[in-house]
């Protein structure tokens, strides 16, 4: 079992230390192999937990202090084993598409890329593998860390590096909140395990917290998730992240990192089910956060940024199922996101590798000719996000629609509704400009326009396929189905029973749900079929502009920090600290010069001197 | 009051010798005083302690034994003194400034 997480380690130490003498080709073969021995594995372990075996494996004493014990666990159940599905496979298909589009990079940058990303994996298995909260820890630190590395892997460019840091710095914000949860959670039950066989787990004394604490610690969990998984008010570093190569973007911000914060709150389902005011809070954060996104991606004229407001529209969905308590839902749909989105990402890649790295979809257009594969795949992502039947995202994005409306939550309802054909109509405004109407580039570029080598397309066509039909693993029992996610999940996941409402209900809420998807996608091919750019205006700006949101945090939060920076350097530490010190020395050597005066050498002040001393002696002795 | 003359004695002479002859002085006078209050004190003294009625003058003694040699040397001293400084002020003796 330990050989999930340790083979993409062993990848990672191997190409990071030889990374100056790999050739091109063994580094790329190192780096999916190892992955793709993992998905192996991995894929065995699922038979396995299927077959109901779960399984704990403890290696070492990681934290032995007084009455602390936390060791070094790993556990699979039913959770992991479909996390490790998803980051196993969807990872090795990103490799694989990374051999052909980070092929210009010289040998050194080559092996540089894919040892993080096999360290990036590593962190990610590690993440999902742990068995008690300080091992979740360390992989959320640690793919933090890769984000950043990965992030700003293009180091030269000095608005790169700025948006690795503010990626890093946002989760390291939200990891204060994680933070103190664990330290709450250590005191007030002497344990981070999940659930142990001696039913010494949290998950076992929930019974020992009272209800303020059980929100607290929540609360502040969900902190370090909306850092993490990218939701208000710590989304920023999302859409800035897209200065990273694309599949990054798909691998860490579109499949992986972003669940992180998403399998933590399943996993903690049961202390989650505890908190109801915690849970109606991520509730609405998740709506909010969901229209929020969807809003400004309607007006953004990068493909990859689109794609990441989009990623976090989504997030926002999944917490919103998280917030209704349909844990399973949020879990589908992170499984349906994984491949939609690493699709979605990875066609973009495609579009921009082909165009000679053009991400402005102002300047492409007509592509679909030329990239038959690419349009293909990415018109079945479209559909996909959508919530177009019978593909994966119709049922995942229909089970949490359903699960806010049976928990009557009726306004949640209309705005993930409304957030749905929002992201219908974002999805294709941004398919229609790119790939269909007039070329808008110049006769030699269109040209040199062909298809992405099959190393690129190859994923594109595998995780098309998922798209399509990784809907079917948890149809509701509306189609006669088995629900067999929620079955497979249930020893892990414990939903409360819901008043179940009548098919009828569902049927037409399903149906009203695809007909306004429908209009939106409608909508969109009659504006933007013969797209002409023109200026955007009014609330277009507005929302071209993000909002303005980055500005405000700029004004409100980094300002004042600079500032308080600057106070610090020049008042306190210029002409405190270093007065205090160079004061020092200079007092020094003003009282040396006249202690310097004292030496006359003349032996008429020394006898004098002595005199004095004994009389003084005297004086003392006198009085003690 | 001996003794105080020969420390202000010591303290304002600029020539060497007489700086001596204030030093002396100051031996002297100790001497001298150490006599008197042994005389002043045995018979209160002896009462406590017979060995003390006699202490302060055997101490004479070697405070005589000492001054003597401590005239001898520094003679000694000023006689180097004047060979290399031509001189017996003490106010030429300023190589050690600074």
């Amino acid at each position: 079992m330990w050989v999930i997480p340790a083979l993409p380690l062993a990848g990672f130490l191997l190409l990071a230390l030889l990374r100056n003498y790999l050739p091109k080709h063994l580094a790329a073969f190192i780096g999916c192999c190892t992955v793709f021995i993992s998905l192996l594995a991995a894929t065995y372990v699922f038979y396995n937990v299927k077959a109901g075996n779960t399984h704990v494996a403890h290696y070492f004493n990681f934290i032995d202090v007084a009455k602390l014990h936390i060791g070094f666990d790993l556990k699979i159940d039913q959770l992991t084993a479909i996390f490790l599905l998803i980051i196993t496979g969807v990872g090795f298909l990103i490799h694989l598409y990374s051999v052909a589009y980070m092929k210009e990079e010289e040998g050194k940058n080559y092996a540089k890329y894919f040892s993080y990303l096999n360290l990036f994996i590593f962190f990610m298995l590690l993440l999902v593998m742990g068995a008690n909260y300080l091992i979740l820890f360390i992989g959320w630190e640690g793919v933090g860390l890769c984000s950043y590395l990965l992030i700003g892997f293009w180091f030269t460019n000095n608005n790169y590096n700025n948006a690795a840091k503010k990626a890093f710095v946002m989760n390291r914000i939200g990891d204060l909140g994680f933070l103190l949860a664990l330290f709450w959670l250590i005191a007030k039950v002497g344990t981070l395990d999940f659930s142990t066989a001696d039913h010494k787990g949290v998950f076992d004394l929930l019974d020992q917290l009272n209800s303020f604490e059980k929100t607290g610690i929540t609360l502040l969990l969900f902190m370090g998730a909306t850092g993490k998984s990218a939701q208000i008010p710590l989304y920023t570093w999302l859409p800035d992240a897209m200065a990273g190569p694309t599949p990054v973007s798909a691998l860490i911000h579109a499949a992986t990192m972003v669940t992180a914060g998403i399998y933590m709150i399943a996993r903690s389902n049961v202390l989650f089910s505890q908190a109801p005011i915690t849970q109606t809070v991520i509730l609405w954060i998740g709506a909010a956060t969901a229209l929020l996104a969807a809003t400004i991606a309607m007006k953004q004229n990068d493909i990859k940024k689109v794609l990441a407001y989009s990623t976090v529209s989504q997030l926002g969905f999944m917490f919103l199922a998280l917030g209704t308590g349909n844990y399973v839902a949020a879990v589908f749909h992170v499984m349906t996101h994984a491949f939609f989105k690493a699709l979605l990402f990875l066609g973009a890649g495609s579009v921009i590798f082909g165009l000679h790295h053009e991400q402005d979809i102002r300047n492409m257009g007509g592509i679909s000719k030329k990239m038959r594969v690419t349009y293909i795949t990415f018109f079945i992502g479209c559909l996909a996000i959508a919530g177009f039947p019978p593909l994966s995202g119709f049922f995942s994005k229909d089970s949490i629609l359903l699960g806010a409306f049976e928990q009557q939550h009726y306004i949640v309802y209309g705005i993930a509704l409304f957030t749905a054909c929002l992201t219908a109509f974002y999805m294709f405004r941004l398919l229609f400009i790119s790939f269909h109407g007039k070329y808008r580039g110049t006769e030699a570029q269109w040209h040199h326009i062909k298809e992405s080598p099959a190393a690129m397309t190859i994923p594109l066509i595998v995780l098309a396929l998922l798209a399509a039909i990784g809907g079917f693993v948890n149809i509701p029992t509306l189609f006669h189905g088995k629900l067999s996610l929620t079955a497979f999940l249930s020893p892990v996941i414990a939903m409360e029973p819901v008043a179940a409402i009548e098919h009828s209900t569902e049927y037409m809420l399903m149906g009203s749900t695809i007909l306004l998807v429908l209009v939106a996608v409608l909508l969109a091919y009659k504006m933007f079929k013969n797209y002409q750019y023109k200026e955007a205006a009014g609330l277009g700006k507005t929302l071209e502009n993000k909002w303005y949101i980055d500005e405000w945090y700029d004004r409100i939060i980094v300002q004042p920090l600079l500032a308080v920076g600057g106070f610090f350097k020049n008042i306190i530490e210029k002409s405190g600290i270093d007065g205090l010190v160079n004061g020092v020395g200079r007092a020094v050597n003003y009282s040396s010069r006249q202690i310097r005066l004292l030496q006359s050498g003349q032996i008429g002040v020394y006898i004098l001197m002595m005199v004095i001393g004994i009389l003084v002696l005297f004086i003392v002795q006198l009085f003690l | 009051m001996l003794f105080s003359i020969g420390i202000i004695g010591v303290l304002i002479r600029r020539n060497a010798i007489i700086l001596f002859m204030c030093i002396e002085l100051m031996l002297n006078s100790v001497n001298l005083l150490l006599v008197a209050f042994s005389k002043m004190h045995a018979n209160g003294v002896a009462h406590a302690n017979p060995s003390l009625a006699s202490d302060a003058q055997v101490f004479v003694f070697f405070i005589m034994v000492v001054a003597a040699a401590e005239v001898s040397v520094g003679l000694a001293i000023i006689v180097m003194m004047y060979r290399n400084i031509h001189s017996v002020d003490i106010n030429f003796l300023n190589r050690l400034k600074n």
